[in-house]
């Protein structure tokens, strides 16, 4: 790295040491987390057309997804890092009105207000806070005095609360969490103190007692309280992570093989081709196929880390990370949410769940690290 | 958050600030997700591979157990009920393949737009079909039609309804319908035997029913077969004795003469008495077993084997018999029966008209009620009672029959003459019409008794010899008397063979004791009388057309029949053989009465 500064530093004297700035560098398009996502992408369709029964239609539907969450990808990694500095704000600003308006004339189902309907479009704007979050804390931090200041600190947190809170009043609280914790990760890449951080973990722990007795909805309560004991509803909030459990203990070393799931392919394991579809996946390809996938995952993330590494000014490197980790919690939470780990949240398994905005967001998400990756070297004097 | 400020900021940062504070949260952040990746894949481990059954521990074995609790399930394979076929081999209740359907109202519940179609196919009204599928909304499982033809069936199944399934099933049919319905019975809808034979047979017919491994979904549809576990074993077939050819007849001439004298009911069994089966038993009122929502209980009886009374004259011949083993007489024993009644307590026993001086023999040909009380009162009152017994009364017969009555025969420690009088005759005691067959058998094949036998026998069963052959064909002679000339049972006679028996006709009882005009008319007897084949009891009750005389209602169905069957079962005509016979009978009676 060191040598590299030295080089960015000499005006014209790395040009003929850019390896990258080819053709893919003028597509802004990265080359290995390009192909890691295609890989991901057919591993995903594959799995998916298990969990839906053989069913050709939720494969195709899924497939339209993927090529406008590309095209979402291709076109972000083309829009200079600068330009979403400045936009930054207005983006969070225009997401914020949209969530209060989801209160206001949102609709959804099972109780949850969480689509917004204009003009027979309907979409979540939940989402797409999972971006604008990060993307404001990182343009917040990137113009400050790093490690920051506790008042840069304060305010950041009110940033990112702001959302979440109108978030959980949909109630959807999975997303609520991610997009905390979207903005969270940025912050402690900012170089949050750690003394900051100790208490604040002594502040969630010293709150989750008020928090549980007036923070949290009934079905939220129990969905926590099944998963320390799932036994106790086997038929109600138990039933899906009995379902899964069994699904995923049934797949042994290699599976059942592919579409030969008992659990997934006779309806027992309920949200199979969406929340639930690593179980698919455990009971039919065993433990080599789990394994498959996390290998992806984590290749994907290592990837991310290096673009964040990479990168030349603190906005990228910020949102490098937090994107890239925001995309690691989501996997955590999914699997160790379906293995009984962790409760039942609805956090879709990312690239595999069938489901489209979670997608747009996702690929959205990749389109930015491609942007960060691929920016011009630019020598800073 | 100016423009101009965050250039500045960026470019300071880009450069003065480099990544030391970060590479080190970079460092500390990859090892909390490495961390949390061993995390997730030590629990993937824990729920796939390691060795941890208990539930306790959730490894993957409780794990396996739970996934095939919920979706392999053991279904059984109906099996084939034996056949049941006559003596000779005609069917008489065989097995059908059907198909039932059923179905799963909560999935049903989800189409109602092919419910239309679904009742036009079933043959019922929408309005039932509704109905019934909103009784059971809240189930799972509920018959739409049982015991469908095959293809009608599978006509239903090809509109691919969700939601409805058929299974297959096996139907009993009954190719001789009300024929044989009383011995043969019949099973309900789920195949197992309730009457007759069905039903005392039931576990040799039906086999063993086999059991496969299916694969269910959650909303229990069958989602993979796995095969046969174990293969259904067809149920054994069952040879009854009865001779369909003769049970047609007998079952003929009993509805006959049953709507001729208007009678309520009748029962008829025939006998096979070189062997003891039961070659006919009919009954009247029958039922058409195939059409089993129209059966009254009072029509399903098989009246010959459950109904027991008091049987009458007929007795009369065992009662003599009795009297010649006594040693005190024989058939050719004179006894005045002068003035045509006699008192016994405080009861007048009367004749039709006064005989006179006449020998046992006669006393038996006119059914003297005198000549034969004389006789009872002299002889031990306990013989006649041994006797009945011996002929198998107050017994089982040994056939097996559900429900099947033994009959009650009284013993006293003290015989009152009015009670050994009326004994003698039939009355203070009761039997069912097969024991009174089995009695006459035992008569007609020289007092060999062989326990009765609904099945056809491969090997002659053990007989037990109870009355002296002499006896017996003394008897034999006796009876023939009955049915020529000046006899009470003429109507019995048959053109070619010659014909023993002895009718009765009783007062049936009713609340106040002996009713003056409810009456059964009996005839037993066996044929051909000089080398018996087949003996026979006929009960016909409550003949209301006027008459009700045995030799009148039981006596010609006993002719009809008995012709029909001995021509049936080859017996060679004997020419001329009304003379024959009673030359015989002469040259016998005149023997042991020297």
């Amino acid at each position: 790295m060191n040598q590299q500064d030295f080089i960015r530093r000499m005006p014209e004297a790395s040009s003929h040491l850019r390896r990258q700035d080819g053709m893919w560098q003028k597509l802004h398009i990265d080359v290995p987390l390009l192909i890691l996502l295609l890989a991901l992408t057919a591993f995903g369709l594959f799995v998916l057309y298990s969990a839906s029964g053989g069913d050709g239609h939720y494969v195709r539907r899924q497939g339209v997804f993927f090529i406008l969450s590309y095209i979402a990808m291709f076109s972000l990694a083309q829009v200079p890092l600068a330009m979403m500095q400045r936009w930054a704000p207005w983006f969070y600003g225009w997401g914020l009105i949209l969530l209060v308006l989801v209160l206001v004339m949102g609709t959804g189902a099972k109780g949850a207000q969480r689509w917004l309907e204009i003009g027979g479009f309907r979409f979540q704007p939940s989402e797409a806070l999972k971006l604008a979050v990060p993307l404001l804390i990182a343009s917040y931090f990137s113009q400050r005095m790093l490690p920051p200041a506790f008042k840069h600190v304060f305010w950041a947190l009110i940033l990112i609360t702001l959302p979440t809170l109108l978030i959980v009043k949909q109630p959807d609280l999975g997303t609520s969490l991610l997009v905390a914790t979207s903005g969270l990760l940025v912050l402690f890449f900012a170089g949050l103190r750690w003394r900051y951080i100790v208490s604040a973990a002594a502040l969630v722990i010293g709150s989750a007692w008020p928090m549980w007795h007036w923070g949290l909805h009934g079905y939220q309560k129990q969905r926590i309280m099944t998963l320390f004991n799932p036994e106790a509803d086997p038929y109600g909030a138990g039933w899906n992570i009995k379902q899964s459990k069994a699904a995923i203990g049934s797949g042994g070393w290699d599976g059942k093989g592919w579409l030969q799931g008992t659990q997934s392919q006779l309806d027992f394991l309920p949200e199979s081709h969406t929340d639930f579809i690593i179980a698919v996946l455990s009971e039919e390809m065993g433990l080599m196929g789990v394994l498959a996938l996390m290998g992806l995952y984590l290749l994907i993330i290592a990837r991310g880390l290096i673009i964040a590494l990479k990168a030349q000014h603190s906005f990228g490197r910020l949102l490098a990370a937090g994107i890239t980790l925001t995309f690691f919690v989501y996997i955590f939470v999914n699997i160790g949410m379906v293995s009984g780990m962790l409760p039942v949240v609805g956090v879709p398994l990312p690239l595999v769940s069938h489901g489209g905005t979670a997608l747009i967001t996702l690929m959205a998400g990749f389109g930015i690290l491609m942007a960060i990756s691929t920016e011009p070297k630019k020598v800073g004097l | 958050m100016t423009k101009v400020g965050a250039n500045k900021v960026s470019v300071v940062h880009a450069s003065a600030m480099p990544a030391c504070v970060s590479r080190w949260r970079f460092g500390a952040a990859v090892v909390v997700l490495l961390l949390l990746v061993v995390a997730l894949i030590w629990r993937v481990l824990v729920l796939q591979v390691l060795p941890a059954g208990t539930e306790a521990q959730q490894g993957h074995i409780f794990l396996q157990g739970q996934g095939q609790a919920r979706s392999l399930r053991v279904e059984s394979v109906a099996a084939y009920r034996g056949v049941i076929t006559d003596r000779n081999g005609e069917p008489l209740a065989v097995s059908t393949e059907v198909t039932t359907l059923y179905a799963n109202p909560k999935l049903l519940a989800l189409s109602p737009e092919s419910w239309g179609e679904l009742a036009r196919s079933l043959q019922v009204s929408k309005q039932d079909l509704i109905e019934k599928l909103q009784r059971y909304r809240a189930k799972e499982f509920v018959y739409l039609q049982r015991h469908m033809p095959p293809q009608d069936a599978a006509m239903v199944l090809a509109l691919k309804i969700p939601g409805v399934y058929g299974k297959r099933e096996y139907k009993r049919y009954y190719p001789a319908g009300e024929v044989a319905a009383h011995v043969v019975g019949f099973t309900d809808i789920d195949d197992a035997g309730q009457e007759g034979m069905e039903l005392a047979y039931n576990n040799h017919l039906k086999g063993q029913e086999g059991a496969k491994r299916v694969l269910k979904d959650l909303k229990g549809r069958i989602a993979k077969d796995y095969g046969q576990i174990s293969v259904a074993q067809p149920g054994q077939d069952l040879r009854l004795s009865l001779d369909l050819r003769l049970q047609h007849i007998a079952h003929h001439e009993l509805k006959a003469a049953v709507k001729a004298h208007d009678a309520k009911s009748g029962s008829l069994v025939m006998l096979d008495v070189q062997t003891g089966e039961v070659l006919a038993m009919a009954n009247q009122p029958s039922y058409n077993p195939n059409d089993r929502r129209r059966i009254s209980s009072a029509a399903t009886r098989n009246r010959a084997v459950t109904d027991e009374f008091e049987p009458g004259s007929p007795m009369k011949a065992l009662a003599v018999m009795a009297a010649l083993e006594s040693g005190k007489y024989s058939p050719g024993t004179e006894i005045n029966t002068a003035p045509g009644y006699i008192k016994v307590g405080k009861k007048t026993l009367k004749d039709y008209k006064n005989y006179g001086l006449i020998d046992v023999t006669k006393v038996i040909t006119k059914s003297s009620q005198v000549g034969m009380t004389k006789i009872a009162l002299k002889i031990e009152p306990e013989a006649i009672r041994n006797m009945y017994f011996r002929m198998g009364l107050g017994q089982s017969t040994g056939s097996g029959f559900p429900g099947e009555r033994v009959g009650n025969l009284p013993t006293y420690r003290k015989w009152q003459p009015i009670v050994r009088a009326t004994f003698s005759f039939g009355y203070g005691m009761t039997a069912t019409t097969l024991q009174l067959a089995q009695a006459y058998s035992v008569i007609a094949s020289g007092g060999d008794r062989y326990p009765i036998s609904l099945l056809k026998l491969d090997q002659l069963a053990l007989s037990e010899r109870v009355v002296d052959e002499r006896i017996a064909r003394q008897t034999i002679a006796m009876l023939q008397t009955v049915v020529q000339k000046g006899g009470t049972g003429t109507l019995a006679a048959l053109p070619n063979y010659s014909v023993a028996g002895k009718t009765g006709t009783v007062h049936l009882v009713g609340s106040n004791g002996y009713d003056e005009n409810r009456y059964s008319s009996i005839f037993a007897g066996l044929a051909p009388a000089d080398n018996p084949r087949i003996a026979m009891a006929i009960v016909v009750n409550e003949p209301s057309r006027g008459q009700y005389y045995g030799g009148l209602v039981a006596a010609p169905i006993f002719s009809k029949v008995a012709a029909g069957a001995l021509r049936l079962l080859q017996e060679p005509p004997r020419k001329d053989s009304f003379r024959l016979s009673s030359s015989k009978h002469k040259t016998r009676a005149s023997e042991s009465a020297g």
